[in-house]
Formats: C-alpha cells, sequence, structure tokens
C-alpha cells in the first residue's frame, strides 16, 4: 500500500482503478463523478491505457462491451440517470459474460434530479434496469478508502464471475476528501497474453482454434432456457461466497439499524450518542448490497426489539431487502431522506427516540 | 492583511474551510466584511454553503447561486459580485476555485485586484501530491500566476492529513513552506490547523511554530466515523 496521502474520493476511485491494471475507459461527465473521467482522460495514456469520451452514456457501455470482448480491463463510471441510460447495456453484457466495472456515484433523482448525494439507486442496480435473468455483483463502500480497496478487488471479481460489477458510491463519497492509502500498481494481461488469460476473448483464430463469438440472441426458447442454466451457477456461488457485512456495536442491540455507503457512518454517529443516552442500538452495515447478507440476519436473537433501514430514499429500497432478511420476526422500521439531502446524527437520535415512543 | 485578499491554491488545499474561518475572524475587527465565492468548479463543500451562519453574523456572501439554493449555481458569475470589490469600505475574502482552471474567472475582475489593496495568497497542503514537493508547489504557483497576471504575495501553510493530521504534517508543512517562500521571494504569513486536532498537540511539538486554529464549518462531524 501507498503512502498516505489526501484524496479527493473521484480521484482516488480512478488511482485504485489504474492500479487494478485497469487500461481502458469510456465515459461522458456527469456530477458529481467528473474527476474520475478527468484523471482518467489525463492519466490513462501515460500507462498505455486508452481513455475515451464517449458521445453519450449509451456510447459509452457500449464502447466497454467492446472492449472487454476484446479481452481488456474495462471501468466505466456515471450517476444515477447515466447509469440508467447504461441498463440496456449492462444487460447484454451480463448476458454474454464479460466483465465490466462500473462505478455509480448516486446523486438525487428520479428523472435528472439534483446533484446532491442520495442512495435511490439501490433498486436499479441490486435488482437491475436491464431486461431478463441477470444479476450485477454491487459492493457498497462507505469511505474513500474502502471504496479505492473495493475497486481493486472487484476487477478481479468481476473477471472471476465474468460479470459487470458495480460499486455504488454517492457523491458524498466522490466528492469528499480523506487520507487514503492505495493499493499497488499491477501489470494488466495485455496483447497476446490476454489469447492465453482470457480465452473467451475475440482476440483472432489466427487459423489456431475454432472462431469464438460473442452473441446475446438465442430465437430458440429451448436454448436460451439452457443458457441461463449454464451460467445462474455463478451466481448462487456469489450468494454462498460474496456476502459481506460490518457489525457495530451490535451484540447487546435492541434496535438494529441497518444502512450501507455514507449513511453509515452518520448512523454510527447516531448511535454512540443514543448510546450514551441508554438506547441500545447497533448496526448491520452491508458492504455488499448484492448479493445481500441475508447470513447477518440470522444471528439477532430475541433482545432485538426493533430493525430500523436508515437510507437515503423516499421507497425505502434498501428496507425490502430488510424485511425480507428478518422474515417477519421483527418489525421493521424507516429513517430516511431523500432528493439530494442528507440524514444527519442528530435527526436519527431524534426519529428513532419517536420510533421507540409509538411502540 | 490588505483590504481583498484572494485565497488560491491547489484544489484540495483547504481554500474555501479557510476562507470562511477568514471571513469569520475578520468580522470581529472589522464592521463591514464580505466573502465572494468563486469556486464555480466544485459541486460540493463550497464556502457559500455557510452562507447562512457568515449572514448571522453579518457577512456580506456573494456566491453564483441564487439566494441560498446551492445546487442551482451556472458557471457564470453574478455582476453583484463586484460590489464588495469597488466599495472600499469592505474587507474582503475571495474564494477561488483550484488550481489554474478555477482562478481563470478572477480575469474579469482584474481592473479591482492589480492595486495596492489586494494580496493574492496561495494555500500549501503538503499531503495533497502535487504540492508534496518544492518543484510541485512552483508548478501551481507559477500556474495561476500566468493565468491571472497577479503575483502571490504570501503562502498559509494548511498541511492536515484531516483528523489524523499530527505535529509532524504541521512541521513538515512549515518547512516547504519556507522553501517556496524563499524561493519566491514572499513570506509565510500563517499556519492553520483544526481546532480539535490542535488541542490535542503541545506547543512543545511544535518547534516554535506558531498556528492559528480553525473550526471546521463545511466538513460534517459525522465523517470521524
Amino acid at each position: 500500500m501507498s503512502e498516505k496521502h489526501l484524496k479527493k474520493g473521484n480521484e482516488a476511485f480512478a488511482i485504485a482503478a489504474i492500479n487494478a491494471g485497469c487500461r481502458y475507459y469510456f465515459g461522458y461527465p456527469i456530477t458529481p463523478q467528473n474527476e474520475v473521467p478527468e484523471y482518467m482522460s489525463r492519466e490513462l495514456a501515460k500507462v498505455g491505457g486508452s481513455f475515451i469520451q464517449a458521445e453519450s452514456e449509451l456510447g459509452a457501455i457500449n464502447m466497454a462491451y467492446g472492449a472487454a470482448a476484446a479481452g481488456g480491463r474495462v471501468l466505466l463510471s456515471s450517476s444515477s440517470p447515466g447509469i440508467a441510460l447504461m441498463q440496456e447495456s449492462i444487460s447484454l453484457i451480463a448476458s454474454v459474460e464479460l466483465p465490466v466495472v462500473i462505478i455509480n456515484v448516486m446523486r438525487g433523482g428520479p428523472g435528472i434530479g439534483s446533484i446532491q448525494p442520495s442512495q435511490a439507486d439501490y433498486e436499479q442496480v441490486t435488482r437491475g434496469g436491464g431486461n431478463g435473468d441477470y444479476r450485477t455483483i454491487v459492493f457498497a463502500p462507505s469511505s474513500i478508502q474502502e471504496t479505492a480497496d473495493m475497486i481493486y478487488k472487484a476487477f478481479d471479481i468481476a473477471e472471476e464471475y465474468r460479470n459487470p460489477v458495480i460499486i455504488c458510491a454517492d457523491g458524498m463519497l466522490g466528492q469528499m476528501m480523506e487520507p487514503v492509502s492505495l493499493p499497488p500498481a499491477r501489470e494488466p494481461v495485455m496483447g497476446d497474453a490476454i489469447r492465453e488469460a482470457k480465452p473467451y476473448a475475440l482476440t483472432g483464430h489466427r487459423w489456431e482454434r475454432e472462431r469464438h463469438a460473442i452473441n446475446s440472441v438465442w430465437l430458440q426458447q429451448d436454448l436460451l432456457e439452457e443458457y441461463i442454466d449454464s451460467y445462474w451457477p455463478k451466481f448462487e456461488k456469489a450468494e454462498r461466497e460474496l456476502q459481506d457485512w460490518e457489525e457495530f456495536m451490535l451484540d447487546d442491540a435492541e434496535i438494529v439499524f441497518v444502512s450501507y455507503g455514507s449513511t453509515a457512518r452518520i448512523t454510527k454517529d447516531a448511535i454512540q450518542t443514543l448510546r450514551k443516552e441508554g438506547i441500545k442500538a447497533g448496526l448491520i452495515r452491508p458492504k455488499l448490497i448484492w448479493p445481500f447478507p441475508f447470513k447477518a440476519f440470522e444471528k439477532l436473537g430475541d433482545n432485538v426489539k426493533n430493525v430500523v433501514s436508515v437510507e437515503l430514499s423516499k421507497a425505502g429500497q434498501l428496507m425490502q431487502d430488510v424485511k425480507m432478511a428478518v422474515e417477519g420476526k421483527y418489525p421493521v422500521s424507516l429513517i430516511n431522506r431523500y432528493g439530494g439531502m442528507l440524514l444527519s446524527p442528530d435527526e436519527i437520535v431524534e426519529r428513532t427516540k419517536k420510533l421507540l415512543e409509538v411502540k | 492583511m490588505k483590504r481583498i485578499r484572494i485565497i488560491a491554491g491547489h484544489y484540495g488545499s483547504g481554500k474555501s474551510e479557510l476562507s470562511v474561518n477568514l471571513a469569520m475572524a475578520l468580522k470581529d475587527e472589522y464592521d463591514k466584511v464580505a466573502l465572494v465565492d468563486l469556486d464555480i468548479a466544485n459541486p460540493y463543500f463550497r464556502s457559500r454553503e455557510r452562507q447562512k451562519t457568515m449572514e448571522e453574523k453579518g457577512i456580506k456572501v456573494y456566491h453564483n447561486a441564487f439566494g441560498f439554493d446551492i445546487t442551482q449555481d451556472l458557471p457564470a458569475i453574478s455582476a453583484a459580485i463586484k460590489a464588495p470589490l469597488e466599495n472600499k469600505d469592505y474587507k474582503v475574502i475571495i474564494d477561488l476555485g483550484g488550481d489554474d482552471s478555477g482562478a481563470r474567472v478572477l480575469n474579469q475582475f482584474t481592473e479591482y485586484l492589480h492595486g495596492d489593496d489586494s494580496e493574492m495568497i496561495f494555500v500549501i497542503n503538503i499531503n495533497r501530491v502535487d504540492t508534496s514537493t518544492v518543484e510541485g508547489c512552483l508548478y501551481h504557483i507559477n500556474a495561476i500566476q500566468a493565468e491571472t497576471g497577479l503575483k502571490v504575495k504570501g503562502i498559509i501553510n494548511n498541511s492536515n492529513m484531516l483528523s489524523e493530521t499530527t505535529a509532524e504534517d504541521i512541521k513538515k508543512g512549515y518547512a516547504l513552506c519556507n522553501e517556496v517562500a524563499k524561493i519566491i521571494d514572499v513570506p509565510v504569513i500563517a499556519t492553520y490547523c483544526d481546532r480539535n486536532i490542535l488541542n490535542k498537540i503541545s506547543v512543545e511539538e511544535l518547534d516554535g511554530i506558531e498556528v492559528t486554529p480553525i473550526d471546521l464549518f463545511l466538513r460534517p462531524s459525522w465523517l470521524q466515523y
């Protein structure tokens, strides 16, 4: 790991990707993630990579599709409405089992929305806005350091699972600064080495092997069903192996908050205050939101009285997964702001007390 | 200080936190104080986000957004910003965007800034990679000077690692700022540090460096978790 420096989130995300061996970046400007393409436009060519500012997010995701098909390590980044534009081709890329990493620096929606932080893309990224049976693996970092580490890991996961991996950050993580130590630079597999390392890639048959075709059309429905069956076990494997979460003051907790991303840090601040006032609060923080950490909820005992989803979404998008996780054993409530508004620790404390009075 | 102080620097050096602090401190001494937020590059963490706090203290705040709505802004400058520059009764802090590209916006106000009553100050945080060396600092100083046609008249040492700042950061920063200052023949006018950090550092640790405490108005406290 490098010496610690103060980094703006977006800047650290770009460096982490290059250090992970990413050599292809395609994007289109959108606030609050613009420092990612800005950094890539300046630095990627210096390490032998390619940066292209596409004509739109649709162009960018399809360029990524092509670069991944050719065996490249590919990064895309955007913010909520831009990610929405990419959904059709995220489904395409998943359907042909290609690895890409996508950073979503979330902002307020729906529509063009606001440019302030939000978490209302939970359903978009975990359920997929794209059509058909596929999943995206979704990391949900809470600090700049964690985002950088997850981006670094995401490229390996994407190639292992041959599937799109999304880093679900938010405007706060993208725009703020924190001390960060960056993971070491790795050499990517490039050129002829791709033929051996990535047998799926379109590297030209050179009369040495059968032709490869990357194809998303299956007009014979029985063959499509078979094809879906052929790749589906990797998603079951992901559900078994990739669940990851942090527990914070959870052991004796009577009120269990569930929160991810930067909002989880606001929740931790609130928990400290609630504890001082004698309210036993704790936190489950999903580090991935797909697969969701259902295992974290298995050990919750009889001491738990309330489970509360704390998130930046009107609909309580995270809460839907929380409800599935608790299987009706505990009442589930929602503490939220939306549209680009943040919760404050004080607001969480006040709304928690109100919640407890009602019971 | 001169009547108009321009706070310039590499992006992420802490210009906006410093600007709010400087304006607040000036108001204790002077009746008419204005803060001009000229950052038209960043969407978050801008001094105008504390407009209410500053106005409650009697500081006039100028920026390019409409009213208190910090998100409704355009990369364009309101003519109202000229008011405190023209009115010689005002002490003015100008908070620039980062780097030479952030400083470019100053050019339209040249007529007010070339006189004896204004000064451009360069803020350095040595924990930003770009300004971690003398060469790096000089590169950015030269770029900002070339872009604006103004000379840097002083250096501020704002070397920090946010909540992980140590006396070592402050001292290393002070030494590097002095080297830079010597080369361009200007003084290091001040060293600043977050009050919460400074309270935990003993005077002996600072080797006689005079450090002025500041309060973090823009950074939320929950980021410690």
